[in-house]
């Protein structure tokens, strides 16, 4: 008889039916297990903060910890500064990589001929791939040499900050973009185009709006995003604990953000110190920050929804 | 304005807009490697920084980095692929499944620097493991775990349902009907994530900093309770803490760094694309 | 002829859906061995809810209620303790749709009998042979076993599912719609190794249309929205039926 090789893979190998029993039962088990793991990990990231970082909210009156004045040395530690930090940088990031984002999504989708959109959306997702440490380095050594020369006192600010920031979250806000317009029903725009809207006219005041759910959640993520944006921000925003003012020239200036602050100091600190609970205290903010961003985009367009808006990769 | 013009106007400014985000991409990536090419040499990948990292190679950095990309996986690839294998087979429409995936969700949001701290809290100091490779390696492995969980997840999502019926009307039990109809034909999804999540787990300095990471260890780590340089962390310190630095030792370990990263993203795209291609049904 | 034992035996069915629809109410019927039992109504009468019902496929589906008791050989198969495993063995099911699962011809048909514990080669190439011999598919594939089943065409496809219950040895074969997406050549080809098979096994199906029951049934049953209007011997039941609905539904009035 002409029989076949044994094929891998596909056929499983004779088993005793007890042995198979009791395997599955522990494979079971484990998959069951792992499948906790997440909710587990999550608490433990959650109880390690708190165990490092309670000190501070204990020792330090709440006033004085979100005080105005970030000055380790003097053992003040006033976290307004670094707030206000990240705030600026990432306000910064979204109000360059919206607009930028959302033009670019609507050149991909309604104007790009097909084959120049093949070779465009490749080089957008490498963007997503370029490490934060490149782009900070880059920034660091070359865009802000560039930008002191523009006329600014130093080329570390807040502004250098949000322009690699934003790059940084393009590839995410154009792919939710793209998918954001692509879920408008095409007789939106037909209808549109019919009564005499040049096509432009139909993306702006038909499109857009009906695809405004989608890009909401795409904010709330990027802010999300950039707010917890380490290193590239470390090496760009000149790390000035400072709030910034009108006075001083705002979005020019240098500042500090939060995550910069735990990056840059925890390497100097003495375990168990104020100082050292205090960055944990930090950790604390933007985990809590972070926590209320995504459960609220759950709650808003479901688990999936954020799954989708984060492009698939989470 | 007539209509037409106003609409020709629209028309150039989305491409100009268009071109502002594409071809500082391009530049990016030319940018680098022009600079870094000439640093470029066996020498530099083979041999440890000298001379205050001033002279020499990268070596130590570099196999560092694989070191942790390898201890990523170990970590990462156990309990991410019995996350969405439970999610995919066995969870029902429950509040535990919701909570799960709600953690999930809440896992990728998370600032890479609080898995550093999470790190530094459990792995280093709670559990003694000190500044090491190990405790580097669970940091970022549970860091990459929602990037593969969903990757993998869709990919067993993605294996028709009838293969499971007919397995199962064939007598296999759930566990074999998993084993030999839905893993095989969800694995080069799965790979795919999990060469997503190292790719971006070896590009990651900040979950790196107070867990492994070493400012300057030119010997080579000798077992995984050992600190490692890494060639993020390696590419942070030779740009900004270390004066006097030659240009191009830092373009060329950037441009390094830039080419495991893309590869591991190139690799997973070549391994989706291949897969499908190969695909029977 | 000599009343044998029923190897299926229903008693007061009920099933219901997760939607609270209700897809069978109050069935009872008997399947005697060695005859094609045919399941036949208009569609959403429950035909194939019950056929899943036979080797607890409908497991499967979450959120059902059931009452009522299905008994192979007498012994109730949502009894607790039932091997569910070796039920799809002994009472295996063939799809309306030919699915078969990646891999060789081969492969498919050792999957079943590899996950019952046959280890020996030989014992699983006599098995091959025997079942696609008893399948009608034996002279058209002997030779390219190891070639992947998604080269077949859909009636060979059709074939080698039946084929792949067959050997798992069951006592009883649930055909749901086998010839639903088959040309009238391969459809004959399916019917024609039925009246072969019932020599051996005994046969629960769901036809592709009255005509098809009426050609293949020994016994049949008519089902019209979850309930059994009328149940027995199928030549009777095609010429004389009992009830005026099995009547206008045999000669089209509806359905």
């Amino acid at each position: 008889m002409a029989v076949a090789k044994e094929r891998v893979g596909a056929s499983p190998p004779p088993e005793q039916q007890s042995q198979v029993k009791w395997g599955e039962r522990i494979i079971e088990t484990v998959i069951k297990m792992g499948g906790i793991s997440s909710i587990v990990i999550i608490a433990l990231i959650f109880l390690f903060l708190l165990r490092e970082g309670l000190p501070a909210f204990l020792d330090i009156p709440l006033r004085q910890l979100f005080g105005p004045t970030w000055y380790p040395i003097e053992e003040m530690f006033g976290m307004l500064p670094l707030l206000a930090g990240s705030l600026i940088v990432t306000v910064g990031a979204v109000a360059i990589a919206l607009p930028l984002g959302l033009t670019t999504a609507i050149y991909l989708g309604e104007i790009a001929p097909p084959s120049l959109r093949e070779i465009l959306k490749p080089i957008i997702e490498v963007l997503a791939g370029i490490p934060s440490i490149v782009l900070g380095f880059l920034g660091w050594i070359a865009l802000a040499p560039l930008i002191q020369n523009l006329g600014a006192p130093t080329g570390l600010t807040a502004f250098t900050g949000s322009l690699i920031l934003a790059y940084m979250s393009l590839p995410t806000i154009i792919s939710i973009a793209e998918d954001a317009l692509y879920a408008v029903p095409k007789e939106y725009r037909d209808g549109a185009l019919a009564i005499g809207a040049t096509q432009w006219q139909a993306i702006w005041r038909v499109v857009l709006p009906a695809a405004r759910p989608g890009l909401v959640i795409a904010v709330m993520l990027g802010i999300g995003r950039a707010i917890g944006e380490t290193m590239a921000v470390m090496m760009v925003t000149g790390n000035a604990a400072n709030i910034p003012s009108f006075q001083t020239g705002f979005f020019f200036v240098p500042v500090r953000t939060m995550t910069a602050t735990i990056a840059a100091e925890m390497g100097e600190v003495a375990q168990g110190s104020l100082h050292y609970s205090t960055l944990f205290a930090i950790g604390i903010v933007l985990f809590v920050i972070s926590f209320a961003i995504n459960s609220l985009a759950g709650r808003l367009v479901g688990v999936d929804g954020v799954r989708r808006s984060r492009g698939g990769m989470l | 304005m007539s209509r037409q013009q106003a609409h020709r106007l629209a028309v150039v400014v989305l491409t100009v807009v268009a071109a502002i985000v594409v071809i500082p991409i391009i530049l990016v990536i030319l940018y680098v490697v022009w600079k870094g090419l000439p640093a470029l040499s066996w020498a530099f990948l083979t041999e440890a920084p000298r001379n205050g990292m001033k002279e020499g190679g990268i070596m130590p950095a570099l196999l560092g980095t694989i070191l942790l990309t390898f201890g990523t996986a170990i970590v990462s690839f156990p309990l991410s692929i019995a996350t969405a294998i439970y999610l995919a087979e066995y969870a029902g429409d429950n509040r535990l499944t919701r909570w799960i995936r709600m953690a999930i969700v809440n896992l990728a949001g998370i600032p890479s620097i609080v898995y550093g701290l999470f790190g530094l809290g459990m792995f280093v100091l709670f559990l003694g493991f000190g500044t090491s490779i190990l405790a580097g390696s669970l940091t970022l492995g549970i860091m990459t775990m929602p990037v593969v969980i969903s990757t993998a997840e869709e990919a067993i999502l993605a294996v028709p349902q009838q293969f499971r019926t007919v397995s199962l009307s064939l007598g296999a039990t759930r566990w074999q009907t998993i084993r030999y109809q839905v893993l095989p034909h969800a694995l080069p999804g799965i790979i795919t994530g999990i060469i997503l999540g190292l790719g971006r787990a070896a590009g990651e300095t900040a979950p790196i900093l107070f867990t492994v990471a070493a400012f300057y260890l030119p010997e080579l780590p000798r077992s995984i309770f050992d600190q490692t340089m890494a060639l993020p962390y390696h590419l942070y310190v030779i740009s900004t803490q270390v004066p006097g630095m030659p240009l191009e030792i830092q373009y060329g370990t950037a441009l390094v760094l830039l080419l495991i990263v893309l590869s591991f993203t190139l690799v997973a795209t070549l391994v989706r694309t291949q897969m499908r291609r190969r695909r029977e049904w | 002829m000599a009343m044998s034992d029923p190897v299926i035996s229903v008693r007061n069915l009920y099933f219901t859906y997760a939607d609270e629809t209700e897809a069978l109410h109050n069935i009872n019927l008997d399947v005697l061995p060695n005859q094609v039992f045919v399941l036949f109504g208009p569609s959403r009468a429950g035909k194939s809810t019950l056929l899943r019902l036979f080797n607890r496929l409908s497991d499967l589906t979450d959120g059902t209620q059931r009452q009522g008791t299905v008994a192979i050989d007498g012994r109730d198969v949502f009894e607790a303790g039932v091997d569910v495993s070796a039920l799809r063995r002994r009472v295996s099911m063939v799809f309306a749709i030919p699915t078969p699962l990646p891999g060789s011809i081969y492969d498919n048909l050792v999957y079943g009998p590899r996950l019952a514990g046959v280890r020996d080669k030989v014992e699983l190439e006599r098995r091959v042979e025997r079942s696609l011999r008893q399948a009608a598919l034996w002279d058209e594939v002997k030779d390219r076993l190891d070639a992947s089943a998604f080269a077949l065409s859909g009636g060979q496809k059709q074939r080698l599912c039946i084929a792949r219950s067959l050997a798992l040895e069951p006592e009883v074969i649930l055909l749901d719609n086998p010839t639903s997406g088959l040309d009238p050549i391969s459809t004959a080809t399916v019917e024609e190794s039925l009246f072969e098979l019932k020599d051996r096994y005994t046969i629960v199906m769901v036809p592709h249309s009255v005509q098809q029951a009426a050609r293949v049934a020994d016994q049949a049953a008519f089902l019209l929205d979850g309930e059994l209007v009328e149940v027995g011997d199928a030549e009777r039941m095609f010429v004389h039926p009992q009830d005026k609905r099995t009547e206008d539904y045999i000669t089209g009035r509806f359905g």
